[in-house]
């Protein structure tokens, strides 16, 4: 009993690990469909947006406004304006002029943005973690009360449903409406989208944004669930939610959110079982795996090369 | 159009101001357990109101200012100029790099104890950046772990040191072979790869090794990493004040000269120069021999080249296996360089510091490559006071760089034959 208490209290931590993976993948996956690229610099964005959103939350607290609900969403949209105008600048600065040249020279173009974002919030916020504050507490318990007992805190819940609905919304966008429709033709074949009349410019524009929007979604929920940030955890966020992509397919966002809750499972049964400090060794070698065996992913189509 | 201009300009004005006023606008100060929210300095606020103010007139007036950038003529004097001969630029570029070896040898006699030091870390530099220029300027791998094998070279010697008491001589050469063998034993699977997953799982390479060494306290003693690495010797003489080990003689006593710790510094600053020529040399032949041309063919058109009979494993294996034995060689280096070294020394960033440097030079143009990295190294302890912003910088000069000029500055020039017309 005792152990499968255990096994579902970490079974339960993963998954709120990874649905913020999952958030955070999209925003690679959605992007490498469309221009086949790494957007290195995504997991800045993300840690941009939780610096946002603690701007946010700290200044609505310094104006004395203290409904939660109220303080959230004001924080959530915060940071989503901020980091798709980031999503969006950073693809119209160092992306699209370097778009069609070898595939190195937006690689390399995304590593340095990355570093640049970076630098830019560590000379603006400083170097040190600041703490986030405690805006949701407390949490249900199941188990004996003398043994070990599993608990589901208020904010994995907040963490579920709001990944929740976020995927539920970009799967009706993205199969819905008009520009949703666009993103699906552009992505299967850019060059004849264009002649059939689609801004192709303005959708990869959409793919920044709508990616952007999303990590700043899972930069406030992490912050909150980690309890501080610093400008430095974008950047392993980001390769985590990368290989997330990666696992699941990358191009497709259904398996962008099973990559992402696969890879967190993972990660706390590591370090619920083994030690904390490897997770990030099984994370990498899962990733080492699954592109050996199987480099189109769990639900990834494979890619025939045309000559 | 003015019209469109106009809001296209104005929407370029307002990202600008919403993307820097929140994050530089606002500081977030801790004040013990809670957070609170400091605006910034005015100076900051009106940077920031005059960037919007910038970029709004900027896009305003776009058409007309590369209109007119445009119509300037021949601004840049060399851009009508003829290529160089071949045979002339061959030469020139030889007498200039006999002319920077000389001047090498000469420099840690007329320069400061400091500035040797410094030259040690360029020439470090030089072998790790010659060494990645292969990998991806040869062979069009990138490889963004490559610091993992960098790493690999630094703690054998450390470990054997440690442990068994091995002389910077005899780790040398197994430093850089174990690396070139993590070079092996990691691309043999992971080479079938296409370009960029190559990059991602060579990342994530680099991140578990720097993981483990950080992890395996007991062998690498973690973070606090591992000091009292020897000093190389000379023929058994060392340059410390004692001699620590028996049998050795000490350098001041055998010449009978007074004791200077200088004499240490220069002695590694010529190890290190003698094994970045040694790396240069290697790989400039390399470049002309079959596997070099097979490396270059691989990366201009894989198809190709494998129709042609290639077998790509093998070629880039080869690519792979001798990049990462020029890290193993610069990492005993910098081991010995610095006496102690941890997990501190061999993070992701210091790949990207690498890889700049050889696209900032040219992607395999080995003078090109070299000369960035002298740039690289020296150009942060110019500005110290702008060391703050060093890593910014860095990072805007490569995207820059990526949209200006992709071929680096001094873009690499095949050796080719060319036709004369008929008359």
């Amino acid at each position: 009993m005792q152990d499968l208490l255990y096994f579902i209290q970490q079974l339960i931590n993963g998954l709120t690990i990874g649905s913020t993976y999952a958030l955070i993948a999209i925003g690679y996956t959605m992007v490498y469909g469309i221009i086949g690229m790494i957007n290195f610099a995504h997991g800045e964005i993300y840690m941009i947006g939780a610096y946002t959103s603690l701007i946010a939350i700290t200044g609505l607290a310094a104006l004395g406004i203290a409904w939660l609900p109220l303080v959230l969403i004001v924080a959530l949209i915060c940071a989503m304006i901020v980091s798709s105008s980031m999503g969006w600048a950073v693809e119209r600065v160092a992306y699209r002029p370097v778009r069609g040249k070898h595939r190195l020279i937006p690689l390399i173009s995304a590593i340095g943005m990355s570093i640049f974002l970076q630098n830019y919030v560590h000379l603006a916020q400083g170097s040190r973690n600041i703490g986030f504050p405690d805006l949701i507490e407390g949490g249900f318990r199941f188990g004996a009360a003398d043994s070990f007992q599993t608990s589901i805190s208020y904010i994995q819940i907040t963490i579920f449903i709001t990944t929740l609905v976020c995927m539920t919304i970009l799967s009706l966008f993205i199969s819905r409406s008009r520009i949703g429709r666009a993103c699906r033709a552009v992505s299967q074949d850019l060059g004849m989208a264009n002649l059939l009349g689609i801004d192709t410019n303005r959708i990869i524009s959409a793919t920044f944004v709508i990616g952007a929007a999303l990590a700043a979604v899972a930069g406030l929920l992490l912050g909150m669930y980690y309890g501080s940030i610093d400008p430095l955890f974008g950047f392993i966020a980001g390769l985590k939610a990368f290989t997330a992509a990666v696992l699941g397919g990358i191009g497709s966002i259904p398996g962008a959110m099973l990559g992402g809750l696969i890879l967190g499972v993972a990660e706390s049964m590591t370090s619920g079982y083994l030690s904390g400090e490897y997770k990030d060794v099984v994370s990498f070698g899962l990733l080492i795996l699954i592109l050996l065996f199987k480099p189109t992913g769990l639900l990834g189509k494979p890619e025939v090369e045309k000559i | 159009m003015a019209a469109h201009n106009l809001k296209h300009a104005l929407f370029c004005a307002i990202v600008t101001l919403v993307i820097s006023y929140p994050i530089l606008g606002f500081n977030l100060e801790s004040q013990g357990t809670s957070v609170i929210l400091e605006g910034a300095k005015t100076s900051t606020v009106i940077g920031v109101l005059l960037a919007a103010v910038i970029v709004f007139l900027f896009q305003l007036f776009r058409d007309n200012v590369m209109g007119s950038l445009r119509q300037l003529p021949a601004v840049n004097p060399l851009a009508n100029r003829k290529p160089m001969e071949q045979s002339r630029r061959l030469k020139l570029e030889s007498a200039l790099l006999t002319l920077m070896v000389i001047g090498a040898l000469i420099w840690p006699f007329i320069a400061s104890r400091g500035a040797v030091d410094l030259a040690t870390l360029v020439l470090i530099y030089i072998m790790l950046a010659l060494g990645l220029n292969v990998v991806v300027g040869l062979a069009g791998l990138l490889d963004l772990g490559y610091v993992a094998f960098y790493a690999v070279g630094a703690y054998t010697f450390a470990l054997l040191s440690q442990y068994y008491g091995v002389s910077f001589w005899f780790a040398l050469p197994i430093g850089a072979l174990l690396a070139a063998l993590f070079g092996l034993v990691l691309g043999f699977p992971v080479l079938r790869l296409r370009g960029d997953y190559l990059a991602i799982v060579t990342l994530g390479f680099g991140e578990i090794i720097r993981i483990l060494l950080n992890n395996m306290t007991s062998l690498t003693g973690g973070p606090n990493g591992i000091g009292g690495i020897p000093d190389p010797t000379l023929f058994g003489m060392e340059f410390g004040r004692r001699v620590k080990e028996e049998g050795n003689t000490s350098f001041h006593e055998t010449f009978g000269i007074a004791y200077s710790s200088e004499h240490k510094v220069i002695f590694l600053y010529l190890i290190a120069l003698v094994l970045a020529v040694i790396t240069a040399i290697a790989i400039r032949r390399l470049m002309r021999m079959p596997v070099g041309r097979a490396w270059e063919a691989l990366r201009e058109d894989e198809i190709a080249a494998k129709s042609l009979g290639l077998s790509r494993t093998a070629v880039k294996l080869s690519a792979f296996t001798i990049g990462a034995f020029f890290a193993g060689f610069a990492g005993t280096v910098f081991a010995s360089k610095q006496g102690f070294i941890s997990p501190e020394s061999f993070v992701f960033l210091e790949s990207a510091i690498i890889l700049a440097i050889v696209v900032l030079g040219g992607m395999g143009s080995q003078m090109g490559v070299i000369l960035a990295a002298i740039a690289v190294t020296i150009l942060p302890e110019l500005a110290r006071e702008f060391s703050e912003y060093r890593m910014l910088i860095f990072g805007a000069a490569m995207v820059l760089m990526m949209v200006w000029r992709p071929q680096g500055l001094m873009p690499m020039r095949r050796i080719h034959i060319e036709l004369k017309p008929q008359e």
